[in-house]
């Protein structure tokens, strides 16, 4: 497939200006660039041109999509008609903020929203995704330890089943990583912890449940130990659907938190995002919140904020989508959502798990990982092999090799939307592929077989990225 | 996998020669290798910076994730290997001879294990 620019041919419009009855001003020389190299294209090729490209991709729109760890919910269509109603979609990031009084109080409603359901008493929606979140968090923690005349706390105890932002956002605020280990059942090895605390700990951040699906029943021994030694501790909510209204993080010791409203709340994901990471706190952490902060008037702005973070309040529309899922599922909606997401991981991981081996044999939450290194030493057909055969099936390929103490891994997170014949479904075609790594290894060379392309050469495409489509200005002049 | 009998082993998975006059050669171990899948990207050291024993003194890049290499001694950087650093793959190709940094000035070391030791690490994981 071409891409739009080889489709370009001078002076080809999309659409006709009336005459203008003005005159024509010349701008000067020095003022028009000559280079721009736009794509000129009928609106037809243009139309036709988007539409090819997004039969070749696949999104949660084509099929199902169990990346573990991403919660590829449905985005149900009715937040998109919330997120464009005019009085939403129209208005300007530089308007005046007295003229946009609704989408602030708009705003607030779902900060207000996002504190009961997390347990936090302030929020703020400007962090531009859950990596954004994780770094604005962090810069509070640290603008919170250095007000208070300990800048020695420098130090965030991470378990290494983390996902890999988390020693990312730290490190990016200055601070040093401290790696603990998992126990036997998947959680933070709590004699690991206590090792681990001490004066220099500024926080901890934890997922929980964690990157392997599971929930961690020590948290409140766990968010103790981190306290008695002064430290703050810090809520990763990537794992949050697993929880809505059964558990809230700051009912278990959690002092921050980041929310993914592309995970959890069923606004896009990815190239139909943008994301959105709101960062929570306790009230004693309110005043470090990057300015401004929506309060009962409007924007608010405190002296002991860690700034801006970013330019503009939050991705706006997003969390219009996001405030529109929240109101239309309600509080039992939601904590239905959680429950139904945990109890579809758990049937499809029982309607496998007899032949394929599970990293941590235990009643799992929205997730789980399989470990397929039994498969891959005896047929050599890997995890990387039967993610990408998924596709030929119409199923969207899990997670691969993460969490990295999984050897072979597999991450599956159905989401509450998928019906019982979806997973049953998806079940039998991983035990076909499972019975066929034996019979006939070769069909996994080269998987998937039917898609435009198939199995990348990652390494290739890793040592040489090609980033950038350039123009091959000689032919085409 | 292949386990040199000649090389000293970091439970962490490095290979250690001593080239003799205090200066000792670090790489990943076979193991390591096969593990990370392909290596694309190395991060190494300068020649000068010091290394602290059981820190990391670079990165290691493959098509699956992003790992530590860690130092099993204290010591300077006295040289790089310029070829790894440009053509990772020598890692995965020849383990034992693609070698990351030679250090001196030793004045920290971890316990290093001899190659049965290290085998029995390896059959842990």
């Amino acid at each position: 497939m071409s891409v739009i620019f080889e489709l370009s041919k001078a002076n080809r419009r999309c659409a006709v200006f009336p005459d203008r009855g003005v005159h024509q001003y010349k701008l000067s020389d020095g003022h028009v660039r000559k280079n721009l190299e736009l794509p000129e294209v009928a609106e037809v090729d243009l139309v036709r041109h988007y539409m090819g490209l997004s039969r070749k991709a696949f999104g949660v729109d084509n099929g199902f999509y169990p990346l573990g760890s991403c919660t590829m919910k449905y985005n149900p269509k009715i937040n998109e008609e919330v997120a464009a109603l005019e009085g939403f979609n129209e208005i300007h990031p530089l308007q005046p903020a007295s003229t946009v009084k609704g989408a602030l109080k708009a705003l607030k409603q779902l900060q207000d929203a996002l504190c009961d359901l997390t347990g936090m008493d302030a929020m703020t929606l400007k962090p531009a995704a859950g990596a954004h979140g994780e770094f604005t968090g962090m810069q509070i923690i640290r603008k919170y330890f250095v007000s208070n005349g300990m800048p020695e706390r420098n130090e965030v105890i991470i378990p290494d089943s983390a996902h890999g932002t988390n020693p990312a956002s730290a490190a990016m605020n200055g601070l040093k990583v401290v790696a603990v280990k998992s126990n036997e059942n998947g959680g933070v090895d709590l004699e690991s912890l206590q090792a681990a605390v001490g004066e220099h700990t500024a926080a901890l951040m934890l997922t929980n449940p964690n990157t392997l699906g599971l929930f961690d029943e020590n948290i409140q021994e766990i968010t103790r130990i981190v306290h008695e030694a002064g430290g703050l501790c810090y809520y990763d909510g990537a794992n949050l659907n697993a929880v809505m209204g059964l558990v809230r993080p700051g009912d278990i010791g959690f002092d921050v938190i980041h929310l993914n409203l592309h995970k959890t709340f069923a606004t896009p994901h990815g190239g139909g995002g943008p994301g959105s990471g709101p960062v929570g706190c306790k009230s004693f952490l309110a005043k470090h919140l990057p300015e401004p902060v929506i309060g009962e008037n409007g924007f608010e702005n405190s002296e002991d904020s860690i700034g801006s973070v970013r330019s503009f309040y939050c991705n706006f529309l997003v969390c219009m989508k996001a405030l529109t899922y929240i109101k239309v599922m309600g509080a039992d909606g939601l904590k239905l959502a959680s429950e139904n997401a945990v109890l579809n991981a758990n049937y499809l991981l029982h309607k496998i798990k007899d032949i394929y081996d599970v990293s941590y044999d235990r009643v799992c939450m929205h997730e789980f990982v399989l470990s397929l290194q039994r498969l891959k030493d005896e047929t050599g057909v890997s995890a990387k092999d039967v993610a990408k055969a998924l596709l030929d099936f119409e199923i969207h390929p899990p997670t691969m090799y993460f969490p990295l103490i999984v050897h072979e891994a597999l991450m599956f997170e159905p989401t509450e939307t998928e019906s019982r014949e979806t997973l049953d479904r998806c079940a039998e075609v991983l035990r076909h592929l499972h019975g066929l790594a034996y019979s006939d290894p070769e069909y996994f060379k080269g998987v998937p077989h039917s898609t435009v392309v198939s199995q990348c050469d990652e390494v290739r495409a890793a040592r040489n990225p090609v980033l950038r489509y350039e123009k091959d200005t000689e032919a085409s002049a | 996998m292949e386990v040199r009998e000649e090389l000293k082993y970091t439970a962490t998975h490095e290979w250690v020669k001593d080239l003799g006059d205090g200066v000792y050669e670090i790489g990943i171990t076979d193991f390591a290798q096969s593990e990370l899948g392909d290596i694309v990207f190395v991060n190494l050291p300068e020649v000068g910076d010091e290394v602290v024993k059981e820190e990391a003194f670079g990165d290691i890049e493959s098509v699956k994730a992003v790992s530590d290499i860690y130092s099993p001694f204290s010591a300077t950087v006295c040289e790089i290997n310029e070829e790894v650093a440009d053509g990772a793959e020598a890692i995965n190709n020849t383990p034992y001879e693609a070698w990351l940094i030679r250090v001196e000035n030793v004045t920290d070391s971890v316990e290093l294990l001899d190659a049965q030791q290290y085998q029995e690490v390896c059959e842990h994981e």
